[in-house]
C-alpha cells in the first residue's frame, strides 16, 4: 500500500492499460510534451511515444470524433479534455456519435472510448468553466457515466472503464488531483455500477458522489458528534446507478437525502429520490431531501460563489429535516 | 444587403440559375486508358442501374406507405458512388452522410439487406435500427450513414488513425454534400487529418444545393479551396462521367496511400430529386433540371458501349431486366420480412446485454 494522488493514481492506471493492450492511446489537450495540464499524463509520452500519447490542437469537437472512429475501427483510444467544459464544443460526437452509432447499426459497431478530465467546479471560475455534467451524461442512453470521489475507486474504475466495450464518461476534479489515499501496490479492477457504503450508520442514508462526497462526509461526522448516525452511501457510477445499496439502505435507516452537484431539475438527485418514493414508499419517515446546485449559473465573486456551491451546513440541514431535529 | 434587395429578388436571381456549378471537362481516356475490361466495364453500367431503379422503386413504396421516416434520393449522383467504389479496394474504408443508399449498395449491401433497411425490418442492414440514412455493414468497410451534417467527418479521421496506427494499408473515403462544407467540423477534420498526416480522401459531392440553397448562395469562395490553408492536396472532377470519378479517385488514392496523407476532392454532380421526399425543388427551374439529364452517367455510359461495340442494346437490355428483377425481389423480400421482435428495442445499445436499464 502507498499513499498516492488522485492525478498519480489516474496516471498509474493509464499507464497499466497501455502496457497491457497496445491498442490503448491517449490524445487530448497539453496530455503529452506539457505532461498534462494537471499532470495526469506526466511520463507517458517518454514511455509510449508520440503515436499513443498525442497533443491535439483545441479543437474539441475534431478529436473527440476522431477518437470515435478510432474506436468504431479497432482502437481503445482515452480522450483527456482539459475540462468537460470544452467538451460542450463537441458534445454532438459523444451523444450522437459514440452514444448512438452502435444503436443505429444494429450492433454492428462497438465503440470503447473513455472520455475524461475534470467536471463541475474549481472554485471562482465563473459560470462556463463550473459546469457539473454527471446528469446530462447520464441522461443519453449508450454511455456509461463515472463520477468516482477517491483515489482508489478512480484507479479501479478507470481501469475497468478503459477495458469495457461501451463509451465511458470519467468525471474527475481539479480540486481532487492533490488529494491522497492509500492504493494497493497490486493490481485490480473494480467493478462498474456499484455504490459503495463508505460510513455505515443507522438513522439516515446520506447519497453522494464526486467532490459532494466529501461535503458530505464533513457533515457526517459533524452529525455524528449530535448523535446522528449517517449512512453514506457513494456511488462511483452514475450510470448505471447501484439503486440496490441505496434502496436497501433506505429501508434500513427510513429517510435519505441525496446530495449531488448538479443543478436540480432531472439531476442526479432528482433521479434517486424518484427511485426512491417509488421502491421505498412504506418505509419512508420523511420525504426524501436533496443538496443540489441552486438552478442558476456559477457566480464568481467569492461571497456568491460559496453560497452557490453545497457545503456541509447544507447538507446538516437536509439531515435535519429529514429526521425532524430542526 | 441593400434595402431594396426584397425575398422575391432572391428568389428570381436563385431561379435564374441554369447550372448550379461548373462543371470540369471529362477525361477523355477510354476504358481501356483506364485499364477498364469489358465485363467490367457492364458490371459498371449494372451497378449504376441497379442503384437507379432501387431508388425510384424505393420513392414508390414510401410514397405506398410502405414505409416512413425520411428518404433522400441519390439519383443523379450514381457515377460519385460507383467510380469511387470501383477505384478503391473492398477492404477500403467508406462512410458517409444520409444520402447513403448508391454508397451502401457498392459496397456490397444486398439490395434485400439494404430495402429491408428502409422498410425497417429486422434483416435490414442496421437491423431496422437505423433506416435510410443509417445505412452500416462493417464487414464491407461500408461505416455509415449518418445523419447529422458534417458530424462524420472526425470519425473518418478517426477510421483513417486506426488503419494507420496498425499500418494496414487501408485507405478511407468520406463522402458528404456541399452543405457540409460550411460546417466546423470540416475545419476540424482537415486539421486534424493534415497534421496527424492520415490516410483520408474527403469527397465534397456537390450537387449544387445544400437542401434548398444553392452553393453560391451557402458557401463564400470555391469549395475545394477549402483545402488551402491546411496545405492539403485538392482537386474538383466530373461527377456526371463516370471515367473521369474512376480516374480521379484511382489517382488520389494512389497518393494518399502511397504518402499517407490526406486529400480534398470536389466531385461536382447533380441530384435529379428534390432534398427529401417532401421536397417539390422550387428553388430550382426545370430547365436546369432537364440540362443535367442530357449528361445523365448512366445514358452516357451506355452510348459509350453502345458506340465502342462492347454490348448491343439487346444486352444491355438484359442487364435492365435482370436489375429490375433484383430490385423487385428486394422489395418483395422487405414486405414479407418482419419487423424486430419487441425485445430488440432493449438491444444493441450497450455492447453488455445485461445492462440495468432504469425504468
Amino acid at each position: 500500500m502507498a499513499q498516492k494522488q488522485f492525478r498519480e493514481v489516474i496516471r498509474d492506471a493509464i499507464r497499466e492499460e497501455m502496457e497491457r493492450d497496445d491498442d490503448v492511446f491517449i490524445m487530448g489537450e497539453e496530455v503529452a510534451e506539457y505532461n498534462g495540464a494537471y499532470k495526469a499524463t506526466q511520463g507517458l509520452l517518454d514511455q509510449f511515444g508520440d503515436m499513443r500519447v498525442l497533443d491535439t490542437p483545441i479543437s474539441e469537437l475534431g478529436f473527440a470524433g476522431l477518437g470515435v472512429g478510432a474506436a468504431m475501427n479497432g482502437l481503445r483510444p482515452i480522450v483527456e479534455f482539459m475540462t468537460f467544459n470544452f467538451a460542450l464544443v463537441g458534445v454532438d460526437q459523444i451523444i450522437n456519435n459514440a452514444a448512438k452509432i452502435r444503436y443505429m447499426s444494429g450492433g454492428q459497431v462497438k465503440i470503447p472510448i473513455v472520455f475524461r478530465g475534470p467536471n463541475a467546479s474549481a472554485g471562482q471560475l465563473s459560470a462556463t468553466h463550473s459546469t457539473a455534467f454527471e446528469s446530462f451524461y447520464a441522461h443519453f442512453p449508450g454511455l456509461i457515466t463515472i463520477h468516482p470521489s477517491e483515489p482508489y475507486d478512480a484507479k479501479g474504475l478507470l481501469k475497468a472503464a478503459i477495458r469495457n466495450d461501451n463509451p465511458v464518461i470519467f468525471l474527475e476534479s481539479e480540486q481532487m488531483y492533490g488529494m491522497k489515499q492509500e492504493v494497493p501496490d497490486e493490481e485490480y479492477v473494480l467493478p462498474i455500477g456499484e455504490a459503495k457504503i463508505k460510513r455505515e450508520g443507522k438513522d439516515v442514508t446520506v447519497v453522494a458522489d464526486g467532490k459532494m462526497y466529501h461535503v458530505a462526509k464533513q457533515a457526517a461526522e459533524q452529525l455524528a458528534k449530535d448523535g446522528v448516525e449517517v449512512e453514506l452511501i457513494d456511488p462511483r457510477t452514475i450510470k448505471p446507478f447501484d439503486m440496490k445499496t441505496v434502496i436497501e439502505s433506505v429501508k434500513k435507516t427510513n429517510r435519505c437525502v441525496v446530495v449531488d452537484e448538479s443543478h436540480p431539475f432531472g439531476g442526479v438527485a432528482a433521479e434517486v429520490g424518484f427511485q426512491i418514493q417509488r421502491e421505498a414508499f412504506d418505509y419512508l419517515d420523511a420525504p426524501v431531501q436533496r443538496v443540489t446546485l441552486p438552478d442558476v449559473p456559477a457566480p464568481f465573486s467569492k461571497k456568491l460563489f460559496d453560497l452557490w456551491l453545497p457545503g456541509p451546513k447544507n447538507v446538516i440541514d437536509a439531515v435535519n429535516a429529514v429526521t425532524y431535529r430542526s | 444587403m441593400s434595402n431594396n434587395t426584397d425575398k422575391s429578388s432572391i428568389k428570381s436571381r436563385t431561379a435564374s440559375i441554369t447550372r448550379a456549378t461548373d462543371l470540369p471537362k471529362p477525361t477523355r481516356k477510354t476504358h481501356k486508358g483506364l485499364n477498364i475490361s469489358e465485363d467490367q466495364l457492364l458490371e459498371l453500367y449494372e451497378s449504376m442501374y441497379l442503384q437507379r431503379r432501387f431508388e425510384e422503386r424505393s420513392m414508390q413504396m414510401y410514397q405506398k406507405g410502405k414505409f416512413g421516416g425520411f428518404l433522400h434520393l441519390y439519383i443523379g449522383q450514381e457515377a460519385v458512388s460507383t467510380g469511387s467504389a470501383f477505384a478503391l479496394n473492398d477492404d477500403d474504408d467508406l462512410i458517409t452522410a444520409y444520402r447513403d443508399h448508391g454508397h451502401g449498395l457498392v459496397k456490397g449491401i444486398t439490395p434485400k439487406k439494404a430495402m429491408a433497411e428502409l422498410f425497417g425490418k429486422k434483416d435490414g442492414c442496421s437491423r431496422g435500427k437505423g433506416g435510410s440514412m443509417h445505412y452500416f455493414d462493417t464487414e464491407k468497410h461500408m461505416w455509415g450513414g449518418h445523419g447529422i451534417v458534417g458530424a462524420h467527418l472526425p470519425l473518418a479521421a478517426g477510421i483513417a488513425f486506426a488503419n494507420k496506427y496498425k499500418e494496414n494499408d487501408r485507405v478511407t473515403i468520406c463522402f458528404f454534400g456541399d452543405g457540409a462544407v460550411d460546417q466546423g467540423s470540416l475545419n476540424e477534420s482537415f486539421n486534424l487529418a493534415q497534421l496527424w498526416k492520415l490516410p483520408v480522401i474527403y469527397v465534397v459531392e456537390n450537387n449544387g444545393y445544400s437542401m434548398g440553397t444553392a452553393v453560391h448562395r451557402h458557401s463564400a469562395g470555391k469549395l475545394a479551396d477549402r483545402a488551402i490553408p491546411y496545405g492539403m492536396k485538392y482537386g474538383v472532377v466530373n461527377g456526371m462521367d463516370l471515367f473521369s470519378v474512376i480516374e480521379k479517385v484511382s489517382e488520389v488514392a494512389e497518393y494518399v496511400r502511397e504518402t499517407q496523407e490526406p486529400y480534398f476532392l470536389e466531385i461536382v454532380t447533380y441530384r435529379y430529386r428534390g432534398h427529401s421526399m417532401s421536397d417539390p425543388a422550387n428553388y430550382r427551374t426545370k430547365e436546369e433540371l432537364e440540362e443535367y439529364k442530357k449528361i445523365d452517367p448512366i445514358e452516357r455510359l451506355k452510348t459509350y458501349i453502345l458506340e465502342k461495340d462492347i454490348a448491343k442494346e439487346k444486352d444491355l437490355e438484359a442487364i435492365n431486366e435482370k436489375v429490375e428483377e433484383v430490385v423487385l425481389e428486394a422489395v418483395e423480400f422487405a414486405d414479407n420480412n418482419d419487423f424486430p421482435d419487441e425485445e430488440e428495442l432493449y438491444q444493441d445499445i450497450y455492447a453488455d446485454d445485461d445492462f440495468p436499464y432504469l425504468t
